[in-house]
């Protein structure tokens, strides 16, 4: 079993530079973030971010994470902002291009996809619950696998679904892969 | 390697000593599994202590019910953040299911219906350390929340504490259950924030 590699091994923290943001609704928003060391990560698993305030203070949270498989250090996050949250407005309306995040990850080995998998998956998501989803149907996309997908994804309202766009050009090209 | 957040001040919540380090207080009963909810009816219940090799001990739902049990009010920390105050439980000591066992294996692996598995060393199993809890808050435990029973350990993160307990295994050799395999830390001390593999 793939997890089985993370037995044993520090899960350490690390610094990325958040190199884009991008708003996906009124209240979620992407960041991405460049990991120089990062070691990899499979679709599906999340990350624990770290924010400190001046006095030493500090916060963890754990966030999904978006973007598929990379050799590039890439790590895409997106958070959805919540009205009482602590971390989740810094991260969605403080953080810009340039800041350093620390994180620590990956975290998870046993709700992923690998692209050599074949079998047929029905993924059900509601709200931000699509963002580990995604990382599966773009990690699918980008290994070109042919692997039938159905994405069943409920909102509370049209405005607030999460890469809109996106699902839709890659449904529209690949008979292959359904969304509802 | 702390560095500072810019921008991010933080809501710091009044200090609670009952809270273990990176916890933040629930008051309702989230619920996560690996898999389905297994339905297990009382009448095939069981439950066994085995060595690997041979069963120890078995009860059935009612020589399980016939053995004496007591209420307890204990914190509940799930690694997942959130912890719980002041949950109260009725179940059966491990103490008392552990009374005529005679073992040299210093280990325990938990198995639950489901095939769900999480290791332990005996010892957290002893010294009033942990139940098989079958009420919560006074109502028999729900399928969601582990029922007919589930082990409850509340002095290790919340999923040592295996839903649906179907048995135990003593073990001469420590072995890595389901999410100690998949990058959980072995052993899951809240207090020392023992969250993922090689914490501390």
């Amino acid at each position: 079993m793939a997890g089985a590699a993370l037995f044993g091994r520090r899960v350490m923290w690390r610094i990325g530079m958040v190199v884009a943001l991008h708003d996906e609704t009124a209240t979620a928003r992407t960041i991405t973030l460049e990991v120089p060391d990062w070691p990899g990560h499979i679709a599906g698993q999340h990350v624990d971010v770290r924010v400190t305030a001046p006095d030493g203070y500090s916060a963890v949270r754990s966030y999904s994470i978006a973007s598929p498989p990379n050799p590039h250090g890439r790590v895409e996050l997106t958070v959805e902002r919540l009205p009482n949250g602590e971390v989740s407005p810094y991260l969605t309306q403080e953080v810009a291009a340039g800041d350093r995040l620390e994180l620590r990850g990956p975290i998870g080995g046993w709700f992923v996809w690998h692209a050599e998998q074949t079998e047929p998956v029905q993924l059900i998501a509601g709200g931000s619950g699509v963002v580990p989803l995604m990382a599966m149907i773009r990690s699918r996309a980008a290994a070109r696998s042919t692997a039938p997908f159905r994405l069943l994804y409920s909102v509370r309202e049209p405005q607030a679904t999460f890469y809109r766009d996106e699902l839709q050009a890659l449904s529209d090209k690949d008979r292959s892969l359904g969304i509802t | 390697m702390d560095i500072v957040s810019r921008g991010f001040s933080g809501r710091r919540s009044p200090e609670n000593a009952k809270l273990p380090p990176g916890q933040y207080l629930t008051t309702d009963f989230p619920v996560l599994s690996a898999g389905p909810t297994p339905h297990v009816p009382l009448d095939r219940w069981e439950f066994t202590i085995d060595d690997g090799t041979r069963v120890l001990q078995r009860w059935d739902w009612k020589s399980f019910r016939d053995l004496p049990s007591e209420i307890i009010t204990v914190d509940l920390h799930c690694v997942t953040r959130w912890s719980k105050l002041g949950t109260s439980w009725e179940g059966v000591s491990l103490d008392t299911i552990l009374m005529d066992v005679q073992t040299d294996s210093p280990y325990a692996l938990a198995r639950s219906y489901g095939d769900y598995t999480t290791n332990l060393p005996l010892n957290d199993l002893r010294n009033r350390q942990a139940w098989i809890a079958f009420r919560f808050d006074g109502k028999d435990l729900a399928p969601e929340h582990g029922g007919p029973a589930r082990l409850l350990v509340p002095h290790l993160y919340l999923w040592k504490s295996a839903k649906w307990i179907r048995g135990i295994t003593l073990i001469p050799h420590d072995q890595p259950g389901f999410w100690e395999s998949l990058g959980y830390h072995n052993y899951g001390d809240p207090w020392r924030e023992q969250r993922y593999s090689g914490d501390e």
